[in-house]
C-alpha cells in the first residue's frame, strides 16, 4: 500500500496508544461515506425507499433476503439508464466513459510532453529571463481561472470550438499547467548535473539529454503529474458544464449530473450506483499508480 | 569559449526557448491574452450577441446595488475562513497521526486518501445522502450521541444541513473536510519525513516533550509547506464551486451563494459576460492582494532551511 521513505518515524515509545486509537476512529470519517454509499447502491428501489435509514440492512444475515441487498442489477441498469429516452438508445455510460477516456488521454499525453520540456528547460538550461519568466509562470498557479473563463469562452466560440472536446484539451498542450511544471522541475533538480555534463562531452544534444537521461529518471515525478491530470479531467465539472451541449458528447461527470437531475431523487440506490460508477476507475488507477505517485509528490520536496 | 560562439544547435538558450515555446504561446492565449480582454469585455455590456460601452458602471453598480455581491463575498468569506483553517489543522493533524510505526499503516494512508479519489460529483451526491436530515447516517450518529444526554430528543430535532438557510454553508464545509487526507496530507507527510531525526535526538536529550517538540521542532521546519498549502488553500477555497452548484444551486436564500457560482450564473446562465467580467476582475484583485499579504508575512513565521 502506501509506503514512504522512512527518514523520520516517530520512535516506538512515544507511539502512543492514543494516537493508534484516532487513526482508527477518524478513518471512519473518511471511509463510513463510501460504504454507505456501496451499501445503498446494491439495495432494491423498494427497500431503500421502506427503509431509508439503514446503514447495513439487518436482515444481510438471511440468506433468502440476499437477493434484495445485492442487486448488482442495479449497476448495469443505472448503466443503461438512459437509453430509455426516445433517441437516446444507445447513450450508455460506455459512451460516457469513452468521452472521459479520450479527453484524458489527450490531456494526460498534452501535459506530461510540455509540461516535461518547460520544466527541462527551467531546469537544466542557462538562458536570458530565466528568473523573471519562471516568476511569470509560478504566478499563474495563484491566478483564479475564473477571470479568464468568460474570454476564453468566446475565444472557442469565434473558433467555433463549442461543443467540442477542444476547449478541454487543447489547452493541455500548451504548458499543462504550471503546478505540474512545477513539480516536474523541482524533480528534476535532484537528478545530478554531472550526467548532463558527461552526455554533452559525448556529444549528446539537448534534446538527447532530456530523452536520454531526465525522463528515464523521472518516472516517479511523470507518473504523479499524469495521475493530476487525469484527476483533473475526471473531475472536472465546470468545463464540460460550459462548453458540451450534446449529450453523446458529455464526459461521465456531467452524465453523473444529469442522471440526478433526472431519477436521483427518487431512486437513490441507481445513483449510488452509477457514482460507484464513475469512482471506480479512479481508485483503480490510484492503486496501479501509487507506488510512483508517493515518491513523486516526496522527492519533489515542494517545501523549496 | 562563450556560448554566443557555439553553432545555434549547440547553444543551450536556443533549446530552452524552444522547448518554453508552447508554454509561451499557451500564456499568451489562454493566459494574459484572455485577462486583459476581460478587462476591455468588463467596460461593456456584453450578452455575446450585442456589446454596449457602460465605462465603468459594471463597477459602480457591483459595489453600490448589485444585492447578490455583497452575500457572495460575505459566503464565500465564511466559507474559506471555515475550511481552510479547520482542512489545514485537519491535514496536519492526520500527517502526523500517519507518520508513525503501525501494523498496516499503508492501508490506513490509503483509506484517509480515498475520499479525495471520490469525483467531485459524485462525492456531493454520496454527501447529500450522508447529510439527509431524517435518514442520513450523519444525523443519525448525531441523534445516538445526543441522545445519551437527552433522552427525549427525536429525529425532527436534528439539524436540517443542506435545507436549512443557518447550516446548509456548514454542510458544504463539513463536505470540504472529507478531501483533507488526500494532496494536502500527503505533501505535510512528505515534509514531516524530510526533517532529519537528529533535530528530535538532541530534542529528546535535551528533555523536551512531544508538545514541545512538535512547536519547536515540527512547525517551524514545517513552515516553507504549511505557507504552500496555506495559500493554495485559500486561492482554491475562494474558487468553491462543484457542492453548491450542485446541491443548492446558491440556496436555500442565498445561504450558499458563492462568488465563482455568482460569476457562473450572471456568465453562463444570463449571458451577461461583462458583467461577469467585472465580478471576475473584482475576485482576482481581491485574491492578488491577499496573497500579496501572506507573501509579506511570510517573512516573519515561514523559516527555510539554511537561514
Amino acid at each position: 500500500m502506501m509506503r514512504l521513505r522512512r527518514r523520520y518515524v516517530v520512535p516506538e515509545k512515544r507511539n502512543s496508544l492514543l494516537a493508534r486509537i484516532l487513526v482508527v476512529i477518524f478513518a471512519a470519517f473518511f471511509t463510513i461515506p463510501l460504504i454507505w454509499c456501496l451499501s445503498v447502491s446494491l439495495r432494491s428501489t423498494e427497500h431503500m425507499s421502506a427503509h431509508p435509514e439503514q446503514m447495513l440492512p439487518s436482515s444481510l444475515l438471511l440468506r433468502e433476503e440476499w437477493p434484495d441487498f445485492l442487486r448488482a442489477r442495479n449497476y448495469t441498469e443505472a448503466w443503461y439508464a438512459f437509453t430509455d429516452i426516445p433517441g437516446k438508445e444507445n447513450l450508455t455510460f460506455s459512451i460516457f466513459f469513452r468521452n472521459t477516456a479520450l479527453i484524458t488521454v489527450f490531456s494526460v499525453v498534452g501535459t506530461v510532453t510540455t509540461a516535461s520540456l518547460v520544466a527541462f528547460a527551467f531546469a537544466r538550461l542557462r538562458f536570458k529571463g530565466r528568473t523573471v519568466l519562471f516568476t511569470i509562470m509560478l504566478s499563474t498557479m495563484f491566478l483564479p481561472a475564473q477571470v479568464t473563463m468568460m474570454t476564453t469562452f468566446m475565444l472557442w466560440d469565434k473558433l467555433h470550438l463549442i461543443d467540442t472536446w477542444g476547449p478541454l484539451i487543447i489547452p493541455a498542450f500548451f504548458g499543462g499547467g504550471a503546478f505540474n511544471i512545477f513539480l516536474l522541475r523541482q524533480f528534476f533538480l535532484t537528478i545530478p548535473k554531472a550526467l548532463d555534463e558527461a552526455a554533452l562531452i559525448d556529444g549528446c544534444s539537448y534534446i538527447g539529454i532530456y530523452r536520454h537521461i531526465i525522463m528515464p529518471l523521472s518516472v516517479p515525478a511523470i507518473v504523479t503529474i499524469s495521475l493530476f491530470s487525469f484527476m483533473g479531467q475526471w473531475n472536472n465539472l465546470m468545463g464540460p458544464l460550459i462548453y458540451l451541449n450534446t449529450m453523446s458528447k458529455y464526459t461521465a461527470s456531467i452524465a453523473l449530473k444529469l442522471f440526478s437531475d433526472q431519477y436521483g431523487r427518487a431512486d437513490v440506490p441507481h445513483l449510488m450506483a452509477a457514482s460507484m460508477i464513475n469512482t471506480i476507475p479512479m481508485l483503480v488507477l490510484f492503486f496501479i499508480g501509487q507506488r510512483y505517485f508517493i515518491k513523486g509528490v516526496q522527492l519533489s520536496g515542494l517545501k523549496e | 569559449m562563450s556560448a554566443s560562439r557555439l553553432p545555434l544547435r549547440q547553444r543551450p538558450a536556443f533549446w530552452a526557448y524552444l522547448f518554453l515555446l508552447p508554454w509561451m504561446v499557451g500564456f499568451v492565449l489562454f493566459r494574459a491574452g484572455p485577462m486583459v480582454a476581460s478587462a476591455i469585455l468588463s467596460l461593456f455590456r456584453n450578452d455575446m450577441v450585442r456589446a454596449e460601452f457602460r465605462g465603468l458602471g459594471h463597477y459602480v453598480y457591483i459595489f453600490t446595488d448589485d444585492p447578490h455581491f455583497w452575500r457572495s463575498v460575505l459566503n464565500t468569506a465564511l466559507y474559506v475562513g471555515l475550511s481552510v483553517p479547520i482542512g489545514l489543522t485537519g491535514s496536519l493533524l492526520i500527517a502526523v497521526l500517519l507518520n508513525r510505526r503501525m501494523k498496516a499503516m499503508g492501508l490506513w494512508r490509503t483509506l484517509y486518501y480515498v475520499p479525495s479519489l471520490v469525483p467531485a460529483v459524485a462525492s456531493a451526491y454520496i454527501w447529500r445522502l450522508v447529510l439527509d436530515p431524517d435518514n442520513g447516517i450523519f444525523n443519525q450518529a448525531i441523534l445516538a450521541v445526543t441522545r445519551l444526554f437527552s433522552p427525549e430528543l427525536i429525529m425532527a430535532d436534528m439539524p436540517q444541513w443542506l435545507f436549512s438557510s443557518k447550516t446548509a454553508l456548514l454542510s458544504l464545509v463539513v463536505m470540504s473536510l472529507w478531501g483533507i487526507g488526500g494532496g494536502r496530507m500527503i505533501i505535510f507527510l512528505a515534509g514531516l519525513q524530510s526533517i532529519s531525526s537528529h533535530y528530535y535526538e538532541v530534542a529528546e536529550i535535551d528533555g523536551a516533550g512531544p508538545w514541545r517538540q512538535f512547536v519547536h521542532i515540527t512547525l517551524p521546519l514545517l513552515s516553507p509547506v504549511i505557507f504552500f498549502n496555506l495559500v493554495l488553500g485559500i486561492v482554491g477555497a475562494s474558487q468553491v464551486f462543484a457542492s453548491a452548484y450542485l446541491l443548492t444551486r446558491g440556496g436555500p436564500n442565498e445561504a450558499t451563494l458563492f462568488y465563482v457560482l455568482n460569476i457562473f450564473f450572471h456568465a453562463f446562465e444570463q449571458f451577461h459576460m461583462g458583467y461577469a467580467s467585472a465580478l471576475a476582475w473584482i475576485l482576482f484583485v481581491g485574491l492578488l492582494f491577499a496573497t500579496v499579504i501572506q507573501f509579506n508575512r511570510a517573512r516573519r513565521w515561514v523559516h527555510y532551511e539554511g537561514e
